[in-house]
């Protein structure tokens, strides 16, 4: 039987996963843009997990809904991104330094 | 073993080799291949967790329109990808120590704990009031009534979402002829409206 631990160490590697991609890249946005889905991805794991294991629909309700946002949030990033490509020639990561930060 | 752990840990461990792929390949577009393989996998995983309409919703909307549109964005602009090594190399190591104590405190804290979930009461509305019922109506018959609210507002991010990408990437062109429907039809005088018998045809 699966215990709900395993879901939740499955759930913490691939957040972790995430979160080294977007510190290791440097190449374009687009790879930042996969590693906050794969992280939104981890966080509808748990909630789906612990739903399951509470008996309780309401993570697979919130689940849903961090899906929504996800979408919307992957539709603004790549319009920004596209547009950013046609102002700017290039979305490389270390180029982007518009606002000196 | 039981089949359902192995499924499991079969999920589980393809979710992590393709998510590392998705964020160690050169090319984003095997990236993006990698991401709707990892997707695929997490939807195997919310079906063994008996949350069929979710897996459904997942591959759908996941791979079918999210992942669609990163393989169109990837593939319509041209990266120019060429960097140099030690520029890569020097992120490295902030990144691997902080993945590291990311899963380091993650793993040590579920490790430790064994939840008891027993007597835990959350919500007033348990999974076992649906008995009887599919995964699908279950969620239908909470989602249209304890969250319609959520549910409208879910559906009023998707809008801004959509009028703010088309905004964004709409742009003006110069020197594009277009029809102006209004000037089209007040031109006054201009414009005879002519009898024309049968055969006989009209001159211009």
């Amino acid at each position: 039987m699966i215990e709900l631990n395993q879901f939740l160490i499955l759930s913490a590697l691939l957040f972790a996963i995430g979160v080294i991609g977007i510190f290791l890249n440097r190449k374009n946005v687009i790879i930042i843009l996969m590693s906050i889905e794969i992280i939104l991805l981890s966080v509808n794991l748990n909630l789906i997990a612990f739903s399951y294991f509470l008996n309780d629909l309401t993570g697979q309700i919130f689940s849903l809904f961090v899906l929504t946002v996800a979408a919307a949030e992957a539709a603004i990033g790549l319009a920004i991104l596209v547009i950013y490509n046609r102002n700017a020639g290039s979305i490389e990561i270390e180029k982007i330094n518009a606002l000196k930060g | 073993m039981t089949a359902q752990l192995l499924t499991f840990y079969l999920f589980s461990g393809v979710i992590l080799i393709s998510s590392l792929m998705v964020i160690s390949t050169k090319n984003p577009v095997h990236s993006v291949l990698f991401l709707i393989l990892s997707f695929l996998n997490a939807a195997g995983l919310f079906v063994i967790l008996h949350a069929e309409f979710l897996a459904m919703i997942l591959i759908i909307v996941y791979v079918g329109a999210v992942a669609v549109l990163f393989l169109f964005v990837v593939m319509m602009l041209d990266f120019k990808t060429s960097i140099n090594k030690d520029n890569i190399l020097q992120y490295i190591p902030i990144g691997i120590l902080i993945g590291i104590v990311f899963i380091a405190e993650l793993i040590i804290v579920l490790i430790n704990t064994k939840f008891d979930l027993s007597n835990i009461q959350v919500l007033p509305n348990p999974l076992s009031d649906f008995t009887g019922k599919s995964n699908t109506e279950a969620i239908g018959s909470v989602l249209y009534t304890d969250y319609i609210l959520y549910f409208q507002l879910s559906g009023v991010i998707l809008l801004v979402a959509m009028i703010g990408s088309i905004v964004l990437t709409l742009r003006e062109r110069e020197g594009v002829k277009r029809q102006v429907v209004s000037e089209q039809l007040q031109r006054q005088g201009k414009i005879d409206l002519v009898d024309v018998k049968s055969g006989k045809g009209v001159d211009v």
